[in-house]
């Protein structure tokens, strides 16, 4: 089988992120990496070749030059080659337009198993998968915390079973494959890529695409295409001080006025 | 044309590991190093990376690469923490090279695929509680019993990196065979399994650093090995020690780089936050300099120890700058571990800051694996000074 893995190269969460005038992302200013819950959805393929599933792993990226570093990175930890979309005109591109390119990307390689993180680190969104799933029309299985594959054949078929911790109820849920999924941070560490990975992962194919090559007009992506812009971005103001209680014989009852004040107790 | 740049897979390897230590070593650190515990969950994880495989070449397991890539592993560990930097050095210098480079093909398959994975570690005894510099001074004896084949050993060793471990697997150790027709001692190593009756471990040292480094004393009576546990050339064991200290040198600095780099980090992010006087104390001139100082000490050993390893790598005659590179970067590791310390003022004496950690593992890097003098001995025997 061949399963598609989807992953995102985004600003370090643990950097100084902002904003462009144009309320774009700044990449400029803080080092980019692969976003760190796709780690997740890399880990689970991985582990689900290792369950003795056969099957070929492919890397999809939408980004600019660099993030073929994070097609490099996902590449040693293992799996097979990558996808690269690249053109100037995606630039400001919002999740639409990126489910968009990620389809037509998806239906060129062929797939009967599209892997993502949860959402992304930078816009948080996790709404990828989801339309993802619309465009390519395939069942959806998101936010899973444990991910299996059972039943595929040289021939396709097969099923992928997963499950799902909801505040309320856990749920056990299957789809028929072709289907896309969704794995979260609680489906078990991504392994580190060893020294071996790395030189081998020298070797594997990493394709390049743009616009053209998948059919996809200028118009109907990048930032004067996009549904949802960034109107205003303020940063986060500073902590603010602690407030400190001086005991002075009372200070229990000051205590429980500040918890009551918040609606603690 | 001179390159300072590495090459893309050497780099990527830098930051994994960089990454592993800042996200799973510097976590879980501070408690073990407190309660004085080997981190044997951190090195199955390492064991996993294939850190332990790294110079050694994939049929036995190993991860093809070289002491460039081991120098760069052990630097990005030490930066955050020593103990855990000098078990892969011990296990792969000491360990795990004096059978890929001296043994024969049935010692290497029996043993080198364990350690290259990280499932056992390899110590290597060569000092006694008589001497240390004075590798002549082997009492250790090993004798050849020609009815049964086998070696029987007597005699101690002491201060032995990852000999009492869990996952030791065996302990190569030195020991006078019989006498040279020069009559000097006739020195060969031998390799002397873990559990071996007669063979015993001491519980481990009480140490000034390096708490989660396993170190012990050993003790040998009539120990017996087969004959085959030879490793390499009997009467060679002198000069095969010889080569692979000088190999563990450039290790040494590399991980030496890292403690003094870790040194400049916690102090650079000490002084930007510490206040006093209504300033942070790195907008002190007397601060300031001491950073300045201590950035060019580690710059200067980075370049020291690379430049070793290139030869190394290279084929090339590496011996001086070994020892440059290992008398130099420790010198600078003790340097900066004892100013970092000062910048961090009282904090900088208290255990649950990485500075105070780093100046309790400095000093021992002037010591182990050649001592300080012994380094400048070696750099004046190449200079071509009269003995
Ligand atoms: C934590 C730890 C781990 C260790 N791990 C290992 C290990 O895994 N395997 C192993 O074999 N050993 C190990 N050692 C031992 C270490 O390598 C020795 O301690 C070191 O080589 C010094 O030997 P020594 O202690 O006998 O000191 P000595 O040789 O007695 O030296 C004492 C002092 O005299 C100086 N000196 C000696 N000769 C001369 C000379 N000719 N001219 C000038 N000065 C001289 C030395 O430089 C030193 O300052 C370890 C030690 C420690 C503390």
């Amino acid at each position: 089988m061949k399963i598609v893995v989807c992953v995102k190269y985004v600003p370090d969460a643990t950097g100084d992120r902002g904003f462009n005038d144009d309320g774009t992302t700044d990449r400029e200013s803080v080092d980019s990496l692969l976003s760190e819950l796709d780690e997740y959805a890399i880990e689970q393929a991985l582990k689900i070749v290792e369950s003795g599933v056969e099957a070929e792993i492919t890397y999809l990226t939408v980004g600019p030059d660099d993030a073929k570093d994070a097609l490099r990175k996902a590449l040693a930890m293992g799996g097979d080659n990558a996808i690269h979309v690249n053109d100037d005109d995606i630039a400001g591109t919002d999740a639409l337009g990126t489910s968009l390119i990620l389809a037509k990307a998806i239906e060129r390689a062929g797939f009967d198993l599209v892997i993502c993180g949860m959402a992304s680190t930078d816009a948080s969104m996790g709404v990828v998968p989801a339309m993802l799933a619309e465009r390519l029309g395939v069942p959806q299985v998101t936010y899973l915390d444990e991910v299996t594959v059972e039943g595929t054949t040289v021939k396709g078929g097969g099923t992928v079973k997963g499950r799902r911790e909801g505040d309320v109820a856990t749920e056990l849920i299957e789809a028929a494959l072709p289907a896309v999924v969704s794995v979260t941070d609680r489906t078990g560490e991504a392994r580190y890529p060893s020294f071996k990975g790395i030189m081998a992962a020298k070797k594997k194919n990493v394709e390049a695409l743009d616009l053209d090559d998948l059919g996809i007009e200028s118009d109907q992506v990048g930032l004067s295409a996009a549904w949802s812009i960034v109107d205003t971005a303020t940063k986060r103001p500073p902590r603010a001080k602690g407030e400190v209680v001086e005991d002075e014989g009372e200070g229990g009852v000051q205590l429980a006025g500040f918890l009551a004040a918040k609606k603690f107790i | 044309m001179l390159d300072h740049r590495l090459d893309d897979e050497y780099e990527q390897l830098r930051r994994t590991v960089a990454e592993f230590a800042k996200d799973v070593i510097a976590p879980a650190i501070g408690e073990l190093y407190e309660k004085h515990e080997f981190p044997y969950a951190i090195v199955r994880e390492m064991g996993r990376m294939g850190l332990f495989g790294l110079p050694f070449p994939e049929e036995y397991g190993g991860m093809g690469g070289d002491y460039l890539a081991l120098g760069l592993v052990l630097e990005e560990l030490a930066r955050v923490d020593s103990s855990v930097a000098i078990t892969l050095e011990a296990a792969v210098s000491l360990g795990a090279m004096p059978i890929h480079r001296f043994g024969t093909k049935e010692q290497k398959e029996t043993w080198l695929p364990k350690l290259t994975s990280g499932e056992m570690l390899g110590a290597f005894g060569l000092t006694e509680p008589g001497g240390g510099s004075d590798a002549g001074a082997t009492r250790t004896t090993a004798r050849l019993d020609e009815a049964t084949g086998e070696w029987v050993i007597n005699g101690g060793k002491c201060f032995i990196t990852n000999s009492g471990t869990d996952i030791t697997g065996f302990v190569t150790v030195t020991a006078v065979t019989g006498t040279k027709g020069d009559g000097g001692k006739e020195i060969s190593t031998i390799i002397v399994p873990a559990g071996t009756k007669g063979f015993t471990v001491a519980s481990p040292y009480s140490k000034v650093g390096w708490n989660c480094s396993d170190t012990r004393e050993l003790s040998f009576t009539d120990v017996r090995v087969p004959a085959e546990n030879l490793l390499g050339e009997r009467g060679r064991g002198y000069a095969q020690f010889l080569s692979i200290l000088d190999e563990g040198r450039v290790a040494i600095a590399a991980l030496a780089t890292g403690l003094a780099q870790g040194c400049v980090d916690e102090s650079v992010r000490y002084s930007g936050e510490r206040e006093a006087f209504g300033r942070p104390i790195g907008a002190n001139q007397a601060i300031a300099f001491k950073l300045a100082d201590m950035e060019m000490r580690a710059h200067n050993s980075r370049l020291a120890w690379r430049h070793a390893a290139s030869l190394l790598v290279h084929g090339e005659r590496f011996k001086k700058e070994a020892a440059l590179a290992k008398l130099y970067s420790s010198e600078s590791a003790v340097d900066n571990a004892r100013d970092a310390t000062q910048i961090h003022g009282g904090y900088g004496f208290m255990n649950e800051y990485p500075v105070a950690r780093f100046w309790r593992d400095a000093k021992i890097l002037e010591i182990g694996e050649g001592t300080s003098e012994v380094q400048r001995m070696l750099i004046a025997r190449e200079l071509g000074l009269p003995r």
